[in-house]
């Protein structure tokens, strides 16, 4: 009883540390910036996270199956030059977006097969799509930027319902879908299990290939809509379009928490990593900090962020 | 020294771990140029006996004497240097590397700082030699056969200087061309005056073989004999020779009809398996570790391949690929290996009891309702007396007894007809195991048939109705309640 206690303890400290450094970075940025501290400032942080948001529910649930999704920056990348490709010649705003969709579900079922039958490691596999993928990119837009979206189009990231941004209350909604399927559906709670031990899971009866198609189904389709929602606030599709994010949303799920062996962490808190990446990437930019030392910034945290973690499973371990 | 004198002489090795007595008071001493075999059950403290010599584990009483001399603070690395070496059944090669180097490695010979690959090759060549065996030292250990790489592991240990050598169920991998080979090797180090120790579970190769034989059971030392003076009935008879004082809950019910029938099941390791399963009655499988019991259970639960046979239920056959197929039909199983296989250790009681079940408990919008989740997980805790604060409590923290009972209450939701138990009080006390046995006992009286897998030989006495034993992956023999007696299981089991 003792341990578990003492176990609970350093859970509620390792939360506690994530919040206090978010509150003191904020100060940090309000002090030394003009602009930082203020509503404007932070509709635009809140519409920036909406994109890695929405990604991070879908990557919590691959790391917490002990997978990784390495190939989701190029996705968003391939689905906004697919969006914005088709739209720019005319093609009707909806069938872009089902065709979007539809790459997303795609690209997470070629993912799962690779993974389920040819039994390559998430890691490689998402590798490898996440160099195709831009490879694909950059022949679909020739390298140039894609100009020429609908106006009616815009609503998705620039549109605003009072002073709260469209794309961040799909990101809530998001959110909230995550939740509860990941806490109160057999499949969320199938894909805790087989991050636990993915051998129990197929004893225990679950089909383990089917959760992950599912899974990695569902991942693509919200980093599509991620994808669209990205060019729809930068109103053009760019080729470098979500190059890099990846990290950026494997960085903020650790952060929430979300053991990188699998099986642990609550979606709850990974919106927190989410604004805490938002916050960081916002203020270094305010604080003209160049962005090759943001780079070197956002490695060191995702280090830290991971060292946290495992520190505490090895205590949890030793007790 | 004379040479009458043992060179390893082990007195009064007591092994204490908590709540159990791997080793009482065992002392036993080895002479040079000659084999000595250990014989005993499952458990009977073989393996703690060799890692007590070979320094792995320290004994909680008693001393080693080694040439002579007491052996101070042993461990593995100081028992190599003076020359105890032991081979286990698990090979400890590094695949990926040539057979010279692995058996060079870490003690390279070094050439202007760098490794003398030519050296270390034409070292292992001369080892290989003085084997008997032929086999290119530039090979890589990943292109040999089993047999092959153990003898090249036995080759690995004569590299250095072997004074007393362990061989730990050696010839369990081995084909019979193999095996000769082994046999030859024994023979050829006997001659060069070493030490062996050769344990092993077959009791042919120890009269084949072997000069003395002392037998263990159940952490004790029985006995040593010289093998020309004893028999395989007699080496049995003081393997199991021992009283049967534990109680075991009666069943009050009879058997019922059949329900699960396995037809000429074979699989890489198992040949030609066929049985039944009767609702109400308690089937035992006997059989000494490998002999394939495991791996029955799993076949006919698709935890595992089947390249041919057939599975019926009620008299239908079943297509069963998968454990979701055979849950659907009715079969489920409690794996051995409990906390591995089991459970979900870092998760809750109610994640693992409604793990399998959570399908059942949606609402009209697919959404697990709390409310039944947590009424159907109560009321298990409650059925099969679940000791917990509440049922958000890690399975982690749960005693062996309890996890068991988790494991269970998973199974008893999806209304089961045929339940495998593989070994199913493994590190569970004795208080525990009594709530084990009477909740088996209570689901063979609810008509279910019961399949116990059990090393422990008074409870497989004490909790089966028919004992079918396995050996070496076939279905030896089966016995009634009546017929079965300690010695006709262990004789059976061992092939004999």
């Amino acid at each position: 009883m003792q341990k578990k206690m003492t176990g609970k303890r350093n859970i509620q400290w390792n939360d506690m540390g994530i919040i206090l450094t978010l509150v003191a970075m904020i100060v940090i940025f309000s002090v030394f910036t003009k602009s930082f501290f203020s509503l404007r400032n932070f509709t635009n942080v809140a519409r920036q996270i909406s994109v890695t948001g929405i990604c991070a529910v879908g990557m919590t649930m691959v790391i917490l199956t002990g997978g990784i999704d390495l190939s989701i920056g190029s996705l968003i990348g391939l689905t906004s030059a697919l969006a914005a490709v088709m739209m720019s010649n005319g093609c009707p705003i909806i069938l872009a977006v089902l065709a979007a969709l539809a790459v997303g579900v795609i690209v997470g079922f070629f993912n799962a097969t690779c993974i389920n039958y040819l039994y390559i490691p998430p890691m490689i596999t998402t590798l490898a799509m996440m160099i195709s993928l831009r490879g694909a990119v950059y022949l679909i837009t020739g390298g140039m930027p894609i100009y020429g979206i609908p106006e009616q189009f815009k609503v998705l990231g620039q549109g605003s319902i009072g002073a709260l941004p469209i794309s961040t209350i799909i990101m809530v909604i998001v959110f909230i879908f995550g939740y509860i399927v990941l806490g109160r559906t057999p499949f969320g709670r199938h894909i805790y299990g087989i991050g636990g031990s993915a051998e129990t899971a197929r004893l225990s009866g679950v089909n383990v290939k089917r959760v992950l198609y599912k899974m990695y189904m569902l991942v693509g389709l919200l980093g599509a809509l991620a994808g669209l929602i990205l060019t729809s606030r930068v109103n053009s599709g760019q080729p470098s379009s979500g190059d890099g994010y990846e990290m950026d949303i494997i960085t903020a799920v650790v952060l929430g928490g979300v053991s990188v062996s699998g099986g642990e962490g609550k979606l709850g808190k990974v919106i927190i990593g989410v604004i805490f990446m938002g916050v960081l990437a916002n203020g270094m930019m305010m604080m003209n900090i160049n962005e090759y030392w943001q780079r070197v910034v956002k490695g060191l945290v995702l280090l830290a962020a991971v060292a946290v973690d495992i520190r505490a499973k090895n205590k949890a371990k030793a007790v | 020294m004379r040479m009458d004198q043992p060179i390893l002489e082990l007195r009064s090795i007591t092994k204490k771990y908590p709540g159990v007595v791997a080793l009482d008071d065992v002392s036993l001493s080895f002479y040079r140029g000659e084999v000595h075999a250990i014989v005993g059950e499952n458990g009977a403290g073989k393996s703690t006996f060799i890692k007590v010599i070979t320094g792995a584990i320290q004994p909680t009483k008693g001393e080693i004497w080694f040439e002579g001399k007491k052996l101070e603070n042993n461990n593995p690395q100081k028992a190599l240097e003076m020359g105890i070496s032991a081979i286990y059944q698990e090979l400890n090669l590094l695949k990926d590397l040539t057979v010279a180097e692995n058996i060079f490695y870490n003690r390279y010979i070094y050439k202007h700082g760098l490794i003398d690959y030519r050296a270390i090759e034409e070292e292992s060549h001369k080892v290989l030699e003085r084997l008997g065996v032929k086999i290119d030292p530039k090979t890589l250990v990943k292109n040999l056969s089993v047999g092959y790489q153990q003898l090249v592991e036995i080759a690995k240990s004569l590299s250095r200087t072997v004074k007393v050598l362990i061989l730990d169920e050696p010839s369990a991998p081995l084909t019979n061309n193999e095996l000769k080979y082994l046999f030859d090797i024994v023979e050829a180090m006997r001659k060069e005056n070493m030490a062996i120790i050769y344990i092993s579970h077959r009791l042919e190769e120890v009269f084949r073989l072997c000069d003395k034989v002392s037998v263990f059971r159940d952490g004790h030392y029985i006995q040593t004999m010289h093998v020309k003076d004893t028999n395989k009935t007699e080496l049995i008879r003081l393997m199991v020779n021992r009283e049967l004082n534990e109680s075991f809950p009666a069943l009050h019910t009879s058997r019922g009809e059949k329900v699960l029938e396995v037809k000429n099941l074979s699989t890489s390791l198992l040949k030609d398996i066929s049985f039944s399963a009767y609702r109400g009655e308690r089937l035992g499988f006997a059989g000494l570790v490998g002999a394939g019991r495991t791996e029955t259970a799993r076949a006919v639960f698709g935890a595992d391949k089947i390249k041919s046979g057939e599975i019926l239920i009620d008299g239908k056959r079943m297509k069963i690929d998968s454990p979701s197929d055979a849950i659907k039909c009715g079969i489920v199983y409690l794996s051995e290996d409990r906390k591995q296989l089991g459970l979900f250790l870092n998760m809750s009681i109610a994640d693992n009891i409604l793990f399998s079940y959570l399908p059942k408990l949606r609402n009209k919008f697919g959404i697990i309702s709390k409310g039944k989740a947590s009424s159907v997980c109560d009321a298990q805790i409650q059925n099969l007396a679940i000791k917990t604060p509440s049922a958000q409590q890690l399975v982690r923290n749960l005693s062996g007894g309890n996890q068991q009972k988790v494991v269970l209450a998973k199974w008893m939701l999806m209304n089961c007809d045929v339940i495998f138990f593989d070994e199913p009080t493994r590190g569970i006390d004795v208080g525990a195991k009594q709530e084990i046995y009477k909740l088996m006992n209570q689901l063979a009286e609810e008509g279910k048939a019961v399949v116990m897998i059990s090393s422990e030989m008074q409870e497989l006495l004490g909790m089966s109705d028919r004992i079918i034993v396995m050996h070496e992956g076939k279905i030896v023999g089966e016995l009634s309640h009546e017929q079965a007696t300690q010695e006709e299981v262990l004789r059976l089991a061992s092939g004999v």
